[in-house]
Order: structure tokens, then sequence, then C-alpha cells
């Protein structure tokens, strides 16, 4: 069923008892011509983009838990493409692009708003470094704006700007088309639009094995049986290296624990999405009122998609000393969500060293508004065998051969970018 | 929180250390063929389970120390002093 304003009314003339399930749940068939592990936004994205692009509709997504319920659920819901390098920026304005257009594509609110991204600067190289990445951007054809710290004073009054503020606020650069969009519904939407298209989306379908014959891939081993197919796409975030080695693969990932909280929910205060690299500290408020917030990584390995106090300590002396007026303010949960970080802070959507083998990952903090653009190239590498013009640099070869696209020039330490 | 406890110091407080990543990677010789570098430099085993890591106490004694550290739970499995041998569960 076509969601509008008349099957709306529709269904309200039957107090909303006959909305029919927006997607089916299929017992998996012995094979399909393309498997995708992983049943977040990125999995799912892959598939309907398989579908409609590619004519591909006998294909699968297995997910071994609901859908969404890994870091599509646990981001913090913000999309911007406010990236320096080249390779970088022309990918995430592309995801950008699509996120403007989603929720008709899709026929599903996904709630893009495009409330702005500011990043503050605090000090002279700071604002220098702005400047330079603010007019890459631009040179990118991507919108960005710098803004004085006046002007951020008029926009954000409870932003302390004053001269004596423990950080002081010498300006920020904006992404006006940045924002915030409503994580889980981007599984949702993504999903139902591919189970329309014929997708099978299979959830409790946990990936054991992959089985691998004469230097390709022939099926995957299930929690519910074996699947025949000849071309597997991974998308499963920080488990990654989990899944590449069942087929023998090593990955340049870690997998690092990242955490993000919520206060409880306020009438609106905060209408953009503010972030501080001096700080390590990003805000936004959802549209129930919760103001959503997160830091840095915890800085060690883990899998555990719970983190440690003092990086909630660090991120709520960050927003204290940036917005003292929400010191009155109740925190009311806290999570965590496993990062896939790599080498060089920048992702791998590639054709793997296996024939038939395919991932989209190494997303770092970057994966949540990479989403469409991700699932967009890496249907078109599974389905052509090789990369488009936007993911030719994000390869896994590209740390052999010296090719790494390291934005913040941090090195080889994956907790560091 | 984690309480990590420095072979030289004992028991401290999370806060006091710096985390310096996986601490069984070996150095390839000068001679070493690419493939051996780029292991080195680039690609880890990252389990999920006990993984052996280097850490700093940086606020304290300033050595650097291997710590067995479970990555599911985060359950601290030993630490030992760099030449010596960690205990505990083997990753």
């Amino acid at each position: 069923m076509r969601y509008s304003i008349f099957s709306l009314a529709r269904n309200a003339l039957t107090h909303h008892q006959h909305w029919p399930l927006a997607w089916r749940s299929p017992a998996p068939k012995p094979r399909y011509d393309a498997v995708i592990i992983g049943g977040g936004g990125h999995g799912l994205a892959t598939a309907y983009y398989l579908a409609k692009e590619h004519g591909m509709s006998n294909i699968a997504v297995l997910e071994k838990g609901w859908l969404g319920g890994g870091n599509t659920g646990r981001n913090t819901t913000i999309v911007r493409s406010n990236y320096h390098l080249d390779p970088n920026a022309h990918f995430y304005e592309y995801s950008l692009k699509l996120w403007e257009g989603l929720s008709q594509e899709l026929n599903f609110n996904v709630m893009y708003s495009a409330r702005g991204v500011l990043n503050l600067v605090h000090s002279p190289a700071d604002m220098d470094a702005a400047m330079r990445r603010g007019n890459a951007m631009r040179l990118n054809g991507i919108d960005a704006r710098f803004l004085s710290r006046d002007e951020i004073a008029q926009w954000i009054p409870n932003l302390d700007c004053s001269a004596n503020a423990r950080f002081p606020i010498h300006g920020g650069l904006l992404q006006p088309r940045g924002g915030t969009v409503r994580h889980d519904a981007v599984a949702w939407g993504y999903a139902r639009a591919a189970d329309a298209r014929g997708v099978d989306v299979i959830q409790q379908c946990e990936v054991t094995g992959i089985r691998v014959e004469a230097g390709a891939v022939v099926g995957v081993e299930t929690t519910q049986g074996y699947i025949a197919t000849p071309k597997i796409g991974i998308a499963v975030a920080g488990h990654s290296g989990q899944v590449a080695a069942m087929a023998g693969l090593k990955l340049p990932i870690e997998s690092h624990v990242l955490q993000a909280m919520v206060t409880e929910p306020v009438k609106p205060v905060l209408d953009t999405v503010v972030t501080s690299g001096a700080v390590h500290f990003y805000i936004s408020q959802s549209d129930r009122g919760e103001l959503v917030m997160g830091g840095d990584l915890d800085f060690y390995n883990s899998y555990a998609q719970r983190g440690n106090l003092p990086i909630i300590e660090h991120v709520v002396a960050a927003c204290l000393a940036l917005f003292p007026s929400f010191g009155r303010m109740k925190l009311m949960r806290t999570w965590g969500g496993i990062m896939d970080m790599t080498m060089d802070g920048s992702p791998i959507i590639a054709k793997l060293p296996v024939n038939g083998l395919y991932m989209t990952g190494g997303w770092c903090y970057g994966g949540f508004k990479a989403t469409p653009a991700s699932g967009w190239l890496h249907a078109y590498t599974i389905a052509h065998d090789q990369p488009h013009p936007l993911n030719a640099a994000f390869t896994l070869e590209r740390f052999a051969e010296g090719r790494v696209l390291d934005e913040k020039g941090a090195g080889p330490y994956p907790w560091a970018h | 929180m984690l309480l990590i406890p420095c072979p030289w110091c004992g028991p401290r407080n999370q806060i006091e250390f710096t985390y310096g990543g996986d601490a069984t990677v070996q150095r390839p010789g000068n001679d070493a063929p690419e493939a051996a570098w780029e292991a080195f430099v680039y690609m880890r085993d990252n389990p999920s389970g006990p993984h052996d890591e280097l850490w700093l106490h940086s606020a304290g004694c300033r050595s650097w120390f291997k710590l067995r550290r479970d990555t599911r739970t985060h359950d601290i499995l030993g630490s030992a002093r760099m030449g010596d041998e960690l205990g505990g569960e083997s990753p």
C-alpha cells in the first residue's frame, strides 16, 4: 500500500485496524542471486538499490537480531557532508543529496531536517583549519558558510559565546544543508521499499559461516540453514572483521565503542546541530525534545555495546562548558555502539579478494549519514563486480598501496580518527 | 570504570592511562617483504574476546605495559611488564 493522505484517511475510518504489515517475514529460500549480511540501514539500502537500480529481486537480507537494532538505532541521527578530502567530500555529498529526496523515494517519512550543522572553532589555528575545509567544500560544490562569533551568539542564545567562556568561541563553520534524520525510519523505510520489490528481509537469522570454493563464495551457513548464493555483501558495521574472517580475510579495522546519551525531553531550545572538535562534543535536540549528545570513543577495543563513565563525564562537562543553562537537566539514558574504525578513518566499500564477496564497512563515526550512498554504491559494486567512480578510492588495497584517505592526518591508530 | 592493574603501581582508575593498541603485532625485519609491513602497520585480528593490548600509565609511572582484557565484557584478565608473559585466559 502506498502511504498518502488518502490511505491515512481511509484507515482512520476503520480505526487504523487494517493497515497491512510494512514488510513480510519470509522463510529463507535455498538459493538467492545475492545475499546481504546485516539488516541495518546499509544492508537494507544495498538490497533496495540492487532491486531498483540493477533489477535483482531474488535477493535476501539476513539480520541476526531485528532490523535497525545495531548502529542504525544507536547513532545520533546527524547527516552532513563537510569533508575535506575529495573522495570523502564527493561521497558524502552524494549521500546528502540522496537524503534530501529519500522520503519521496521510499514513500516513507524519514524526517530529514536541514537544520544545519555548526562546527565551532575555538582558536585562530582552529579557524584556519575550518576556513580551509570550508573553502575545499565550496570548491567541491558543497554548501559552507563561516559564521562570526556575533552571528553565532545571536542565533544560539544559550551557547556561551562570552570572552571568558572555558573554551572561547571564535566562530564556526556551518553547513546549512546538514541536519538530522529519524534513524529508525531509515531502516524501516528501506526494508518496506525493498520488500515491495521482492527482496526477502529475514530477521533472527545469524550468519555463522561463509562457504568458499576455488576462491569464490558459494553460500552462507546460517542459524536457519544453508543458503546458496554466488554474491555476498557484508554490511555489519562493528562486526565486519568477524564476518570477513569467515571467508579467511583480515581487515585493517578495529572495533571500538562510541557512547551517546539523551536528556529528559524539554521544549525547543536548540534548532541546529552544534559540534566542537576542540572539546570532542556534539549536540542536537530530537523532535521529541531530548537533547542528544555524544563525544569521543572510549579509546579501547570493544564489542560490548556499552562504555564507561569517564567519557560520559567528559561529554557532560563539555556540554556544560558550552551550554551552562543545560546544567539543570537530567540525563535519561546512555548507550554504546560498536564502531568499525579503519586505520585511516575512511570507509571500505569494495570488492574483497574472494570472488563474489563485497563489503561496505569501516564507517568509523560516519556510518549513519553515509547510509543511502553506501547502499547505492555497494549495490553498484555487487551488480557490476567493480566499483563506481564514487567509491573507487574506498578499496581494501589502498593501505598496501599507500593511498590512505586520512582526513585527520592521525596515522594508523584507529581510535584516533 | 575500568580498574587497570599497572604492573608497577597496582590498580588505578582508567583515566590515568592511555591506550596503545594490539600488543601482539611484531615489527618485521628491515628486509621483510611489503606484505609483512602492511600486516604490521594496518592489519589487526580485532578479536571478540580476550585481547592482548598495550597501555601507557601516562598519569602515573609513565611505563608501557601489557594488559589482557575481554573485549565482550571489558573484564581485565591480567597485566604484565613489557618483557614478561601475560597470565590469565589466552586469546
